[in-house]
């Protein structure tokens, strides 16, 4: 291991980047995501890696697409305007089956909102952003040292699974400096490719495990990418089979491996009246307002779902358990909670505590809203 | 000796083209070209957007990229700095590449990208039906300017010299041997080679324009080169809309070519 180092978490995502073996990045600059474009601009050079400052986020994914076809692990940065514009390639990469990353730095919101504050109000855009459904895997970190973690996580599931994975954590979390230590050295997985004759070689014949090999342009299989729907050959289709064989299987790839792909942390759940439901950096403030209840004798716990989608709904279900309530804690007007109730809502009382004024949930007010929820159930509510 | 239908994916046959639609003829020219040159197919990378020219790339037995609409130039520009040993040729229509991807297309010129782009402009949106684009003529007529438009076109050609592209071209359909002419010069020069190829839409701005077949259209096409297009102007102008009375660029061959430094990534940039 090497010393500890104070940096902020975007400074720990690019670095994530390259340890994850990123040699690609295109981006555009946007508050609050910059400096990990700008960490990237200086030091992608000296590791053999290409930066590009494209036109804009739509043309920023479009290149690092075309980077990763090319080969290379490819990542973008942004944050909520640019992640609006880059919905549109989230799809063509899922479609096409193409490994990137795509870190989405959230700020107020909608519009230009607020762009130096934090905000939780992307995540279900990172789920259901693009048209036309399509599967997606989206990592949530809590801390400095997580993002650097999850980063390289991305890269891992994005070359694994063939598709685009999104990292999402808030401008807290991007500006904060924190004292790290980051690993010298993190495993890395690197994309199916194809170990068969060139000649006849159908890109998306059907794959035992739904992996399809992906060889890079250029290494000598020659076929056709596309957005549009495809046979096993690559090339464009309209037959209902072969439609509905793709889109099942895009959607397998993700839904089948889910409990491979699913992370989520549970703090003091196991006899817990009050569980916080929270994630990035409202579980930060979440834990020690559930430190603080204790230490008063409420029976309080945090689940923290690491991978937003897919949705470790098992983990859920199994910390909330039989505890009474769940405080659903966001930045956003209430989006990730849906989920929440989806799962909980049978067996627990789902309470919203949200925040939209740009300023980062406390944990003053979560231990006031755990004393009131304790207080209410021992008031006989139950 | 290489006969150019070895470049096609014969099994991606028929084609989605139209009858009488030069594009056909185009690719063609495009592949005398890569023959010429005698590039190696492993090598080739073809990325295109949406619109029936975007289609060609699937008919051609390259690394081929069918990306979104109006992205291509943008798709290309991570494939080329990610594998500067291929050669990545864009083709884009008239309203894939200078609406929707107009930004883009600007952009890889000024970044003077080793890409070469081939515009194929037929003045219209031919794959959605027949809109005005934004190369319909002043007062032509689409299915979305049923009057005759009133918005001015783009002259692809200075836009792209204004925007940086070291290398500006225009042929048309109708002089095949001279388009592959021009793309061998293309595809050779160093940095960002822009064609912009004049090709028919019978099936639309024919029709809505009573400009007769796909064989009317390319002797419309190849007497506009020599200078008449003003006898052409009655019959595609309506009268309300003034008509552009310059003809000038309607003029082919290559307009523009320079050397200057060829964007390749920071990595390049930094080790100089």
């Amino acid at each position: 291991m090497t010393e500890a180092r104070l940096i902020q978490g975007n400074q720990a995502c690019a670095e994530g980047a390259l340890a994850a073996g990123c040699r690609f990045f295109a981006g555009y600059p946007i508050t609050p995501s910059s400096e990990i474009a700008e960490h990237l601009a200086r030091s992608l050079p000296g590791a053999g890696g290409t930066f590009v400052q494209m036109e804009d986020e739509i043309a920023s994914l479009g290149a690092v697409i075309g980077a990763s076809v090319g080969g290379m692990k490819a990542m973008t940065a942004t944050s909520g305007p640019g992640f609006s514009l880059m919905q549109e390639h989230i799809g063509y990469a899922a479609m096409a089956e193409v490994p990137c990353v795509v870190v989405d730095v959230m700020r107020g919101g909608p519009s230009t909102g607020l762009p130096t504050s934090p905000s939780q109000g992307d995540v279900m855009q990172a789920r259901w952003g693009t048209h036309g459904g399509h599967p997606a895997i989206v990592l949530a970190p809590a801390s400095v040292a997580e993002v650097f973690e999850l980063t390289v996580r991305a890269f891992n599931l994005a070359e694994r699974f063939h598709t685009p994975v999104t990292v999402v954590f808030d401008e807290v979390i991007g500006h904060t400096r924190e004292s790290v230590v980051l690993p010298d050295h993190v495993d890395i997985v690197d994309r199916r490719r194809p170990d068969g004759p060139v000649e006849g070689f159908l890109p998306k014949a059907a794959a035992a495990d739904d992996i399809t090999p992906l060889p890079a342009f250029g290494d000598g299989y020659r076929y056709h990418l596309t957005g549009l729907v495809y046979d096993e050959r690559g090339f464009p289709t309209t037959d209902p089979t072969q439609t509905g064989a793709l889109l099942e299987r895009l959607h397998r790839k993700v839904d089948a491996y889910s409990p491979e792909i699913e992370d989520a942390e549970t703090f003091m759940t196991e006899d817990a009246d009050v569980i916080v439901f929270a994630y990035g950096i409202v579980a930060r403030a979440a834990r020690e307002a559930v430190r603080l209840a204790r230490e008063e004798g409420v029976r309080a716990g945090l689940f923290r779902p690491v991978t937003l989608w897919p949705f470790p709904a098992k983990a859920l279900e199994a910390a909330v358990g039989a505890a009474r309530t769940v405080i659903a804690a966001e930045m956003n007007h209430g989006q990730m909670i849906h989920e929440v109730e989806r799962v909980a809502a049978s067996t627990a009382e789902i309470v919203p505590h949200l925040r939209v004024d740009g300023e980062p949930i406390s944990p003053a007010e979560l231990l006031a809203k755990l004393r009131e929820r304790a207080a209410a159930q021992t008031g006989g509510r139950g | 000796m290489t006969d150019v239908r070895d470049y096609l994916r014969e099994w991606a046959m028929p084609h989605v083209l139209c009858p009488g639609c030069a594009h056909g003829t185009i690719l063609r020219a495009f592949l005398e070209a890569v023959k010429r040159l005698e590039l190696d197919p492993d090598k080739l990378a073809m990325v295109a957007g949406i619109g029936c020219s975007s289609r060609l790339i699937g008919y051609v037995d390259f690394c081929t990229l069918h990306a979104t609409h109006g992205r291509a130039p943008a798709f290309a520009t991570g494939l080329k700095l990610a594998r500067p040993d291929m050669t990545v040729a864009v083709v884009t229509g008239d309203g894939d590449g200078l609406a929707i991807g107009g930004n883009h297309l600007i952009h890889a010129a000024r970044r003077n990208v080793d890409l070469t782009v081939l515009l194929l402009n037929n003045s219209i949106y031919g794959m959605t039906g027949g809109q005005a684009a934004p190369t319909s003529p002043a007062g032509s007529v689409a299915s979305t300017a049923p009057a005759g438009t009133a918005e001015a076109p783009f002259d692809a050609c200075k836009l792209l010299e204004g925007a940086g592209a070291s290398f500006v071209a225009r042929v048309m359909a109708v002089d095949p041997i001279m388009s592959t002419n021009v793309m061998v010069e293309a595809l050779s020069h160093r940095g960002f080679s822009f064609v912009e190829v004049i090709s028919d839409c019978p099936e639309y701005f024919g029709r809505y324009n009573a400009l007769g077949s796909g064989a009317e259209m390319l002797a419309w096409m190849a007497r506009k080169e020599a200078g008449v297009a003003a006898a052409l102007a009655n019959k595609r102008y309506v009268n309300h809309v003034p008509t552009a009375s310059d003809t000038s660029g309607l003029a082919t061959g290559v307009f523009h070519r320079e050397e200057r430094p060829v964007f390749t990534g920071l990595s390049t940039q930094a080790a100089r």
